[in-house]
């Protein structure tokens, strides 16, 4: 499939709803826990069992985008999204069938294998586009894709929690369930697939380059892996993605055992209110702190989230039970921190790199998100465990975490301080450029 | 009014496809909010 070029007249700014129709429905994935009551209780599972499904999706997710991204950057974003399209969808009715027949087996395989391959490919369908529309601002426009996985989340809570109290929660009423969202998302996603264009070097726009962007570079995503700036940026991803799991995988307990021995102590809904914010903050940090980085610089917005970052954990580990506003800010902070770490790779990865290969880049760049997906909640909880067994309750639970999470984020702004623009040994020759563009050029 | 050779105005396109992903987000930080509500009430 050749590349849809945008014909003459294409709006820019029909590209970002196609990049959100594929991130908002994909951004179902961190709603699986709705699912996991019902399947528990209708197929006989424990929690462990019941999580497998989203495990194994987010294990796919990154090999999918680590090894897919050369074949997305080859067949274009509307060969990618038509495939992330039918494998989410396809993975939705797998699922239905094996709630139906009482499969479980099916279900792992329909929404944690097949699913997970779409979400993977549909992470990364749009970002090497945006970034090529967008030159001016692709932080931004990146930001916007980025926010969209976020916001699917908040999409998917509700509206999957109001389908099963409508179909009902044994395995008929989950089935029908899963039927429904195969078939939803399908027909949501068809946006992106039919407004996707990739635009010609004549749209306005396109061609110019970035404040932050050094100009005329292209790297591909072979030879960024041999890059002292590549595995930098992993780093950087992996300890600010760490530092902001630290918080949000524990955040309901946390904020319930700071101030438990308060006068004031937090209730439970509080405590839901409180994670329903660290969502908000993520998100508006998503698109917010990305956006930013267009006009300040991407180095200087990485120092802000990793510098900045390790003092707001620093204010919580000293003073966090003295104040709950105190308490709630800096954990907005650092998670408006999260979120705009990563809206705002692609951009960075654009910048050291070029466009030429800038979405394989970033799907390998996402292994760093699977290492922090299980380092952070790991750090987090084995330690508050050892600690409970130790006899120490309240605040006390988390300073030792607190500490290992100032110390990654230090880690991640050394890293982000030793990044250099890379050495011309890995530039492209333009000769080889130009063939390549014009062999993606349609007959 | 566009000249034949002018190409064709996207705006109502443009407009379409905000709202289609406009929508559904408005609904889910709706959601959000309310339920973001509940730390200061809870």
């Amino acid at each position: 499939m050749s590349p849809p070029l945008a014909p003459p007249g294409w709006s820019r700014w029909l590209v970002p709803p196609a990049a959100l129709a594929v991130h908002l429905s994909i951004g179902q994935a961190y709603a699986w826990s709705v699912f996991k009551p019902p399947l528990e209780s209708a197929l006989h599972l424990d929690g462990t069992q019941s999580a497998l499904p989203f495990q194994l999706a987010i294990v796919m997710l990154g090999l999918s985008a680590a090894f897919g991204g050369t074949l997305v950057e080859r067949n274009g974003p509307r060969w990618a999204m038509t495939v992330a399209l039918v494998c989410f969808s396809s993975g939705f009715l797998i699922s239905a069938l094996g709630a139906q027949t009482q499969q479980y087996w099916l279900i792992v395989l329909g929404y944690g294998f097949v699913g997970g391959i779409g979400l993977g490919i549909g992470y990364i369908s749009p970002v090497s586009t945006l970034i090529k529309w967008f030159p001016d601002r692709p932080g931004m426009a990146t930001g916007i894709a980025i926010m969209g996985f976020g916001g699917g989340a908040l999409i998917a809570s509700p509206w999957s929690a109001q389908m099963l109290s409508s179909f009902g929660t044994g395995h008929s009423g989950i089935a029908l369930a899963f039927l429904v969202h195969g078939l939803s998302y399908a027909v949501f996603m068809t946006l992106g697939v039919f407004l996707v264009r990739v635009p010609r070097g004549d749209t306005p726009g396109a061609g110019a380059s970035g404040p932050s962007s050094v100009a005329g570079v292209q790297v591909s995503a072979n030879s960024a892996l041999r890059t002292p700036q590549f595995w930098l940026l992993w780093v950087v991803l992996c300890t600010n993605v760490t530092a902001g799991i630290g918080i949000l995988e524990k955040a309901a307990p946390m904020i319930t055992d700071f101030f438990a021995d308060s006068s004031t102590p937090v209730s439970a809904s509080a405590a839901a209110g409180f994670v329903a914010l660290l969502s908000a903050a993520n998100m508006a940090g998503r698109i917010g702190w990305s956006s930013a980085s267009d006009r300040i610089g991407r180095k200087n917005i990485y120092r802000c989230y990793l510098g900045v970052g390790a003092l707001m954990y620093l204010l919580i580990a000293l003073f966090g039970d003295s104040a709950k506003p105190l308490f709630v800010l800096c954990a907005l902070v650092i998670l408006s921190f999260y979120g705009g770490g990563f809206a705002t790779v692609p951009a960075y990865l654009k910048d050291l790199f070029g466009t030429h290969q800038v979405g394989a880049i970033h799907g390998r760049l996402l292994t760093a998100w699977s290492t922090a997906g299980v380092l952070g909640p790991l750090i987090v909880n084995w330690i508050a465990d050892r600690q409970k067994e130790a006899g120490k309750h309240g605040p006390a639970l988390y300073g030792l975490s607190f500490g290992i999470m100032i110390g990654l984020l230090v880690v991640g702004f050394v890293a982000n301080e030793l990044v250099r623009p890379v050495h011309t040994r890995h530039h492209i020759p333009a000769q080889r450029e130009a063939a390549d563009a014009q062999r993606q050029q349609p007959a | 009014m566009p000249s034949a050779s002018s190409p064709p105005s996207r705006r109502g396109l443009i407009a379409l496809a905000w709202l289609w992903v406009g929508a559904p987000l408005a609904y889910g930080v709706y959601e959000l909010v309310q339920k973001a509500t509940q730390l200061f009430t809870g």
